[in-house]
């Protein structure tokens, strides 16, 4: 299908016969954040004995029928909305017929040719400044199956149906990607939002977010080849990986005048290569068709627009408002809103402070901080209202920006109110023009040879700041020195 | 006290409040008429301890002045309903063993308002059958006879000419009629409750889809499949379809509507309602006794003060070759769960799919079998479109068929129940299966369409065996079959078996 991007020449691929470009698309299956699964009151939650969170209906006992747990739709109108997305006042669950031990019912309840949710459209941004509208053809509910265990019996499998009918919205794109880059940034983007709207919590370690892969490549400005489907890929770098190794190898093939068998594929990390998941798989007829024991599922648009109305802020609109509110930068914006902590961390730091300042130690000190220390805004040791007052010492002049970053890390430790420590230790920036004076006599005095050539080239007066501050221990305010140094230097 | 059985559930209930007999008594008279009736194989598993238990309850609860609507009654249960630490196989052998840890909605409110069970009745290996043949506990006998025919029992085997009671609730039908219990609990996915009901001169009604509870019960199609009772009296039908009646939030399909005092639409009158006769129920080569049975039931009704109109149903010759892709189909995955994983039978195997090969070749009948398969068939890709697809169109026509009667103006609908009386255990097991589906033909346009049907004895053949009529009402107005029902039960009187000779 022809899709409505441009080729961008910096998304080509250099092969030995030319050039290509490379077509993904994605299938994301993210669990949904529920206390109950889709059709049965049992618990959603992660790490329970196995079969300890099963009902009479997740191991589908004769007689037992769904229902359907009102949250789970909720959830996922909600993530509609977000993806800015049409919303299906009525939707029908189908029957997807297949045998498997994990599967109970023999079937696993999904949404075929009327999903709750229709077209919408997700704007990713591959970088700070570079944006790319990816289009979403449908999200639909569907049961996640159970777990079959091959390493607990020497002869048989075991099955855990813990995972049994956990709710699963399935999100499919267009093919809209064209490189790895845009793969990552696109599931990074709808992570954000689906843990903005509290609707999924992103968690790909736990396998509640997982990607269905499909690339395929094609000469610029040629029909869509033929793709392959890598499955259940469960870490957004992987994902990069697994379209770049799936895009050559498929390159490779065609450039040897072979052609591409559509199938499906897995993504091995630990050799770096996409393997054919044909176990002799029979061509699957899943006899679909609508599931009797289930009502069309109805709505109306008040109900829509009530959940409308209750949406929080989205991560886009978000970094319009900070800039257009704070002054950031674009850039600076993007970094803030990419979690929602962050960006509410950051608002609590910059209400009524400067934006930009505000900003910069967020993203520079703080977060630079919390990486480099494993931690996250939930662990952290310093809260929003310290490095606040930190900004109010800095900005009232009370602080220099060298006592500040000292103070940070004061805090950062031992914790406790910024001003009360640099009152109890006398961390205050000197301003007083004598004591200053005092200071920089006594440098000019022991450095007369640095004076001279200073009065010959202005720009050493860096050195004599330098070497004043030094000797202050950083309290002398660094405005004053510099003026004072002029007028005792003779410079201009 | 072995008159006691013969009594009516509504005389029991008389009885007992009135003290006559004790909740007991009633039970232990039913306890040994279903031991002495093992030859009749109506009843799969019998439960006297769990029934005399529940009876001195009642009498309990009866010496206080207190007690349900059904306080004392003893009843049989269909085995497609989930009884909690009662085995429940659907008389199937993937399920020979399978005991279940719940209650079905439906036999729940039974033991709510005092109900005493007997034990599960036979049926078809999950409903699906019309004579009862195909159940993995063997056929069920009917308690009638043909009148020349030497049948008799002998060293507890029946000997002779036995007949089905029909299907797939022929247990459920054979025991009321039979005196083996006061009513029975039953399902109807096609005629399973109405034509074995009409075979044995029982009382059987259909309700409307969605009235009773399918939480619990063992499904067959799940559009299609609704509970009802049968009972030796319309009036018993009324009692029994109050109790299991009404919404339950477990099953999102049934409807959220009061329950009415279904007994106190028995003997209101039925003058200046409006009974359509569709003609395109006349069947070529329809039996003449069959035709003439119908007359009478117009006649009767007429004499009650009804208007009696022709209608037409135009799409009604589609209706069983639809329902036969419908139901196939959906139990066709109904029955993917029976794997051999989770419960009841596992054949083991090589590997996976062979264990679930030979567990569900061992596990299913004949008869399921092909449905199974007919089920997979018309869902498969490239056949969707041209068989389940149609299928649904067809229904939707037939039940704007039924909208257009009811929206002129008419209460109910008069038509046969069966095409035949009773015929021989064995005698079209041989035949074509189609054959058998038709027994169907003037039941399934009710299931397809979801209204009530109910069955009323009307008459005996030429050979003496039991004839019935059907009503079909509007959705959710069971009421009025019962008014109606009961003014041919006045009509025609009622159909007891002779005498029991299964007792050998």
């Amino acid at each position: 299908m022809a899709t409505g991007r441009a080729t961008n020449p910096k998304n080509l691929v250099k092969g030995a016969t030319g050039d290509w470009e490379i077509i993904v698309g994605m299938e994301i299956h993210a669990q949904v954040s529920s206390q109950a699964k889709l059709f049965s009151g049992a618990s959603t939650a992660f790490g329970g004995a196995p079969n300890s969170h099963v009902s009479l209906v997740d191991a589908a006992m004769p007689g037992m029928l769904p229902v359907i747990n009102e949250e789970c739709v909720r959830q996922a109108i909600r993530t509609g909305l977000g993806l800015n997305a049409k919303i299906n006042l009525k939707s029908i669950f189908d029957r997807k017929n297949y045998f498997y031990p994990d599967l109970p019912q023999g079937y696993q309840i999904s949404q075929y040719k009327n999903p709750i949710v229709g077209e919408g459209e997700i704007v990713v941004d591959v970088s700070p400044t570079e944006q790319i509208t990816v289009g979403v053809e449908r999200l639909h509910l569907e049961q996640d199956a159970g777990k079959s265990l091959h390493d607990q019996h020497p002869t048989m499998s075991l099955v855990d149906l813990n995972r049994s009918g956990v709710a699963l919205m399935e999100i499919v794109s267009r093919p809209d990607l064209r490189s790895a880059e845009e793969a990552r940034a696109y599931v990074t983007k709808l992570r954000t939002i689906l843990r903005y709207l509290g609707t999924c919590d992103g968690d790909m370690e736990k396998g509640n977010l997982r990607a269905d892969v499909n690339v395929s490549v094609r000469r610029p400005g040629e029909p869509l080849g033929t793709r392959c489907e890598i499955k259940n890929v469960n870490s957004i770098r992987f994902i990069g990986q697994a379209v770049d190794v799936e895009a050559r190898r498929q390159i490779a093939i065609l450039e040897d005048g072979g052609a591409i068998d559509q199938e499906t594929r897995l993504y091995d990390p630990a050799k770096g290569e996409t393997r054919s998941m044909r176990n002799k798989e029979e061509a699957h007829d899943y006899r679909y068709f609508p599931d009797p024991d289930l009502l069309p599922l109805e709505f109306d648009d008040a109900y829509v627009e009530t959940l409308r109305r209750d949406l929080p802020e989205l991560p886009d609109a978000k970094k319009q408002r900070f800039i257009a509110q704070y002054g950031v930068t674009p850039y600076d914006g993007a970094v803030l809103v990419g979690e929602r902590a962050s960006a509410d961390f950051f608002e609590e730091v910059a209400s009524g402070r400067d934006g930009k300042t505000a900003a910069n130690w967020v993203i520079n000190e703080f977060f630079g901080r919390l990486n480099k220390e494993g931690k996250d805004i939930d662990t952290s040791p310093i809260s929003a209202a310290q490095i606040g007052a930190i900004i109010d010492l800095l900005g009232k002049q009370v602080i220099s920006g060298k006592i500040a970053k000292d103070l940070f890390e004061i805090v950062w430790t031992e914790g406790g109110d910024p001003a009360a420590i640099v009152e109890k230790r006398g961390m205050t920036q000197v301003t007083d023009t004598g004591a200053i004076e005092k200071v920089i006599d006594a440098v000019l005095a022991a450095n007369p040879d640095k004076v001279a050539e200073a009065k010959a080239k202005p720009t050493m007066i860096g050195w004599f700041v330098g070497q004043v501050m030094k000797s202050s221990g950083g309290k002398a305010n660094p405005q004053a020195v510099n003026q004072l140094l002029k007028a005792k230097l003779g410079i201009e | 006290m072995s008159e006691l059985i013969t009594l009516t559930l509504a005389e029991a209930r008389d009885g007992l409040k009135a003290k006559k007999f004790s909740a007991r008594e009633l039970a232990q008279a039913h306890v040994d008429a279903v031991e002495k009736a093992r030859a009749l194989n109506a009843y799969v598993l019998e439960t006297p301890d769990h029934a005399l238990k529940q009876a001195s309850r009642s009498d309990e609860r009866l010496a206080r002045g207190e007690g349900g609507p059904l306080e004392g009654l003893p009843l049989g249960i269909k085995d497609l309903f989930a009884t909690e630490g009662v085995r429940t196989t659907a008389c199937s052998n993937i399920l020979r063993d399978f005991i279940p840890p719940y209650e079905s909605t439906v036999s729940s409110q039974l033991w709510r308002d005092g109900a005493v069970m007997l034990g599960k009745l036979n049926n078809d290996e999950f409903a699906m059958g019309s004579s009862n043949e195909t159940s993995a506990f063997g056929p069920v006998a009917s308690p009638w006879r043909r009148p020349g025919a030497n049948t008799y029992v002998e060293n507890g085997k029946i000997v002779g000419e036995p007949l089905v009671p029909g299907g797939s609730s022929g247990g459920s039908a054979a025991a009321v009629a039979a005196h083996l219990c006061l009513a029975a609990t039953a399902t109807d996915t096609g005629g399973s409750i109405r034509q074995p009901a009409a075979f044995t001169g029982t009382v059987g009604i259909k309700p409307t889809y969605g009235r009773c509870s399918r939480w619990g019960v063992v499904a067959f199609a799940s559009s299609l499949d609704q509970a009802g009772p049968i009972g030796k009296t319309v009036r018993d039908a009324a009692i029994m379809l109050r109790s299991m009646a009404g919404h339950d939030p477990k099953d999102t399909t049934s409807a959220d509507l009061p329950v009415p005092d279904y007994e106190a639409a028995v003997g209101r009158p039925v003058k200046g309602m409006r009974i359509g006769i569709p003609k395109e129920y006349r069947l070529d080569g329809l039996n003449p006794e069959i035709d003439a049975l119908w007359e009478k039931g117009v006649a009767w009704l007429k004499d009650a003060g009804a208007e009696i109109v022709e209608i037409s149903l135009p799409h009604t010759k589609y209706a069983l070759p639809a329902y036969y892709i419908v139901a196939p189909a959906e139990c066709s995955s109904n029955l993917a769960r029976y794997d051999g994983v989770r419960y009841g039978l596992r054949v083991p195997g090589k590997d996976i799919v062979d264990m679930y090969e030979k567990t569900r070749a061992a596990g299913f009948g004949r008869e399921v079998k092909r449905r199974v398969m007919i089920g997979a068939y018309v869902l498969s890709a490239g056949y969707y479109d041209a068989y389940y697809l149609r299928a649904q169109k067809v229904r939707t026509l037939i039940k704007r068929d039924f909208e257009t009667v009811f929206d002129q103006g008419v209460h109910a609908i008069l038509t046969p129940a069966t095409p035949s009386a009773s015929f021989g255990i064995g005698e079209k097991l041989k035949a074509d299966p189609v054959e058998m589906y038709l027994n169907d033909v003037f039941t399934v346009t009710v299931n397809m369409a979801g209204l009530p049907g109910v069955a009323v004895p009307a008459g005996l053949d030429a050979q003496g065996l039991p004839l019935g009529l059907q009503l079909i009402g509007r959705p959710f107005d069971e009421e009025t079959l019962f008014s109606l029902g009961a003014v041919i039960e006045r009509s025609a009187g009622r159909f007891p078996v002779a005498d029991r000779w299964w007792e050998g």
